[in-house]
């Protein structure tokens, strides 16, 4: 599987609006439902599940990259994209460190499996010290667009 | 009888690697378990978080292992490359000295499901 398989690319954020986690998970699946990978109705139910799965358990891993995610009855086929924050956002991470990178992933409930696969994917590429120093570094939507096809090019292993 | 060529000199090595292992069980005690992913949704992240905060309770040192995949079971970025989906075998090892204590809490957790539906 590849990262441009679940990364929306007319989606992804370089410069996030919200400074809070609850503001930015909101934003970020907006952008998703205003390019058309959700419906409207969707986005607060999605939003919800998203704040009370944070809750239960950062997704914030470290190293200034979080990755919230939630398998949702909404979602007929996984879908994600990558928003970045300037000002840091708190995320509640292993580390404590604010987060810089956030990359939101969405899956239908009944593929588990499918889930792993594209987590795997994306922490083969977030593990690396230059993949992340270059997301968060990126200024604008052609350069993480670029970044993505890159990695997805690399030899899988 | 003649000795072998060599043999005083293996005999040496050979004292020498027992107590080269007696002072390696003291100060690098390795344990070793294999578990299953029980749990439906598999090791993903919440489990993962699970894992890695209770690995880092311990200091001794906790890889695990999927095939010829080793990761760092501190690393939740490198637990997730297991991906370990139900019924997945894997082996815990744990280096230190509480290696014990540590492999049997982190194979009783992966063993429970982390408390997920199996």
């Amino acid at each position: 599987m590849k990262l441009s398989d679940f990364i929306a690319e007319d989606s992804i954020l370089v410069d996030l609006t919200a400074t809070d986690r609850n503001g930015v998970l909101r934003e970020i699946v907006q952008s998703l439902a205003d390019h058309g990978h959700l419906n409207q109705d969707d986005v607060e139910p999605i939003v919800r599940s998203l704040i009370h799965r944070e809750n239960q358990g950062s997704t914030g891993f470290g190293k200034g990259v979080a990755v919230p995610h939630v398998k949702h009855e909404r979602c007929k086929g996984m879908v994600g994209t990558i928003a970045r924050s300037s000002r840091g956002v708190d995320f509640a991470a292993l580390d404590r460190a604010p987060v810089y990178t956030i990359v939101l992933l969405l899956s239908p409930q009944d593929e588990p499996d499918k889930h792993l696969e594209a987590m795997e994917n994306l922490f083969r590429h977030l593990q690396k010290d230059t993949f992340r120093k270059f997301l968060r570094q990126s200024t604008t939507v052609e350069e993480i667009v670029d970044l993505i096809r890159e990695a997805d090019e690399t030899p899988a292993r | 009888m003649k000795p072998r060529p060599g043999s005083h000199i293996s005999a040496a090595a050979g004292r020498w690697k027992v107590l080269q292992d007696t002072v390696e069980q003291q100060t690098n005690k390795e344990v070793l378990r294999q578990v299953v992913i029980r749990n439906r949704q598999g090791l993903h992240a919440r489990p993962v978080m699970q894992f890695v905060d209770l690995a880092n309770r311990f200091p001794c040192e906790v890889q695990v292992r999927k095939g010829k995949l080793q990761v760092d079971g501190k690393s939740p970025m490198e637990m997730m490359l297991l991906e370990a989906t139900q019924g997945t075998v894997l082996q815990l090892v744990a280096v230190g000295d509480d290696a014990d204590q540590a492999a049997t809490a982190l194979a009783k957790l992966v063993e429970s499901g982390f408390g997920e539906e199996m």
